[in-house]
């Protein structure tokens, strides 16, 4: 196995898929000749030529309306958008359009289309650079969406949602580019809607994807080296469907949780692990499941203040802490 | 009016052409009729925008194209559904709500689809399909096709961000798409020069280096012409036209809105009402001895009849099966 970075990792989704598909193609700011804005085409226009790596105006809504109708027309367009932020732009054409037209129109016209980029904050950035998206977008029927941790993770996702009929939210992480990790070659898909054991534990789950993964790993650790508890971390990888049936067993196990996630705390991605759990384990339950979050505001710029507002690993470790009762 | 009025009604095979159009135009007029009753009789909900006035914008641009072309539109879809071809039966019973309409009676009034016939919807946010008409001209230059992608909205779409947005890259990426704008001169109960500093809608196509064209909207054989021509222009270079159609509602905006009052009145409606686009071609197939008084009326009989046909069917027609209330939210 080949070890890659995350952005790699995607490079070589992507051109597997567009090898493999004629119809695949790639929108998005910045994306051919410039090589991607974080370089996750890179290469790629050399091989497939401008029709299929289309450079963008600056305009969210039109090329992602662009890619709904080339979907409607047969193709499986992946928009990239430079960052989700951005992406807010396009809501109407994600919302209206893309996760609703197979449904409006009595199931006859299939949208499979892949919206990704980076999402939720990188480095002093401030507010309007630093946002997370997951719940917003995993509240709407008819997309499904992926948030991978992982490079190999960031591979088989991708490449399944561009093989996906339906629309695909990916949620990929500018802080996350860099990271390296062994890639399967060639064939390697990961099915949407399956969540991973990303630490084996017994004491307390860790629910996490994307960026918390990493978070919760750390935390996880920690934890280990220095008060000898176990705790588990299961990476969603998929926050649309949910896999309630890994939740579920994993807090089993364990008896307690924790959800960390990287967007704000009101009707987040962890609001709605916590009704799977009270619902399906309540009887498995020991404690109370605690979340950890963003902090309630607007990203500030300031270095220590954005610290602040950042799930860490010790503010994992103190939650986990309280759900063990040891505080 | 740029576009001269049409010269061409010595042929039979052009003969025809006229005698067919006047027969749709007819057939959408009788069955808005027909909906606006069974709205009033609470047998169709929510909002439903009737096309009254405007029978000859989808009818003269739809007989100019092929079958293979792509149709979409807004949510004043029902006139372009009924050009195309789409059953008058499947459309009624889709206003109804039904199990046989077009849609499975999950769309509504303004989410009309028949993917066989290419009418890619009825789109109910104002200019949010513009964008999707670009995306189809896309994927017909990707395919290496020559058919056209031909989109439908009102004036008011053009204060909207989506519009420019897909204009612009249309023009870009040389797309084979006639974006018909129906001028018939208000947003709901906003007449439009109260609310864009331009207009004379044609004039944006010169931000966007695009072909233009102003077409008399009550004049079906102008919107015909017209039609041809921007859609050769899109057969041979893949050029993007932009038309604007000006055109009259008869109806108030939806079926919930007076038809005048606080933003025009009932003498402009009524004077309009004598531009009428049936009686125009209706008096010119007449004058020129294609059509007798008798054959008009036989015509408008069969299109009455094919209307009322059509509230029998969709009456008739079972309401959607609560299973079907969680399918095709997704693609297997």
């Amino acid at each position: 196995m080949a070890t890659l970075t995350y952005r790699d990792a995607l490079n070589q989704a992507l051109r597997e898929e567009m090898q493999r598909d004629p119809t695949v193609f790639l929108m998005g700011e910045e994306v051919g000749v410039y090589q991607g804005a974080y370089k996750v085409s890179r290469g790629l226009l050399e091989e497939f030529g401008p029709m299929r790596i289309v450079d963008t105006p600056i305009a969210e809504l039109g090329f992602a309306g662009i890619g709904v109708g080339a979907a409607m027309g047969g193709l499986r367009p992946v928009i990239e958008f430079m960052t989700w932020n951005f992406a807010v732009l396009a809501l109407d054409q994600i919302v209206n359009s893309a996760a609703k037209i197979m449904y409006e129109s009595g199931g006859q016209i299939p949208i499979p289309i892949v919206f990704r980029g980076p999402n939720g904050a990188a480095l002093q950035l401030a507010a309007q650079h630093s946002q997370a998206w997951d719940s917003w977008l995993s509240h709407i029927p008819g997309l499904k969406v992926v948030a991978p941790a992982t490079p190999a993770d960031a591979k088989g996702l991708l490449k399944a949602a561009i093989r996906d009929n339906n629309p695909v939210i990916v949620l990929e992480g500018e802080m996350l580019y860099n990271l390296k990790g062994e890639v399967p070659e060639g064939e390697h898909v990961v099915p949407i809607g399956r969540a991973d054991v990303k630490r084996p534990g017994r004491d307390v789950t860790f629910v996490c994807h994307s960026k918390s993964v990493a978070v919760a790993l750390k935390a996880a650790e920690q934890l280990a080296e220095r008060e000898g508890i176990s705790a588990e971390v299961l990476d969603l990888r998929s926050l649309r469907p949910l896999d309630e049936e890994a939740i579920v067993g994993s807090v089993t196990r364990t008896n307690r949780a924790v959800v960390i996630e990287e967007g704000w705390p009101h009707a987040g991605i962890g609001a709605q692990v916590v009704d799977i759990i009270q619902r399906e384990a309540f009887d498995q339950l020991d404690a109370p499941v605690l979340r950890v979050t963003q902090a309630d505001v607007p990203m500030p710029y300031n270095k220590q203040l954005e610290r602040l507002a950042k799930p860490s690993p010790e503010r994992v470790v103190a939650a986990a802490r309280r759900v063990l009762y040891l505080d | 009016m740029a576009t001269a009025t049409a010269q061409t009604t010595d042929t039979p095979p052009q003969r025809e052409l006229q005698r067919r159009m006047l027969r749709q135009m007819l057939l959408i007029r009788r069955f808005e009729e027909k909906a606006a009753e069974a709205y009033a009789l609470g047998k169709i909900g929510g909002f439903c925008h009737l096309y009254i006035g405007q029978e000859a914008v989808a009818v003269g641009s739809l007989s100019a194209l092929r079958d293979d072309d792509y149709v979409i539109s807004s949510y004043r879809e029902h006139g372009q559904a009924l050009a195309r071809g789409v059953p008058a039966n499947a459309l009624m019973a889709e206003l109804f709500g039904k199990a046989t309409g077009c849609s499975k009676g999950k769309g509504g009034s303004m989410h009309l689809f028949d993917a066989g016939r290419r009418f890619m919807g009825g789109h109910g946010i104002v200019g949010g399909h513009i964008p999707l008409a670009a995306g189809l001209g896309f994927a017909i230059r990707y395919q290496g096709g020559d058919q056209v992608c031909i989109c439908y909205f009102g004036e008011a779409a053009v204060n909207i961000g989506a519009f420019h947005e897909t204009l612009n890259m249309a023009s870009v990426y040389k797309l084979p798409v006639l974006f018909v704008c129906e001028n018939n001169r208000y947003g709901m109960g906003t007449a439009f020069e109260r609310v864009a500093a331009v207009t004379d809608v044609v004039e944006h196509a010169c931000s966007y280096d695009m072909a233009a064209e102003l077409v008399n909207g009550m004049d079906v054989l102008a919107v015909y012409e017209a039609t041809q021509r921007a859609a050769e222009r899109a057969r041979q270079g893949g050029r993007p036209t932009l038309l604007e159609v000006r055109t009259y509602r008869f109806m108030g905006h939806s079926m919930s809105d007076p038809l005048h009052g606080v933003y025009r009145t009932k003498e402009e409606v009524e004077e309009q009402r004598k531009r009428d686009p049936i009686s125009q071609l209706a008096g010119r197939l007449k004058e020129e001895g294609v059509l007798d008084e008798a054959g008009l009326d036989a015509l408008d009989a069969e299109a009455r009849a094919e209307a009322e046909e059509a509230v029998r069917f969709a009456d008739q027609s079972p309401d959607p099966d609560p299973a079907e209330l969680t399918t095709h939210v997704l693609a297997d």
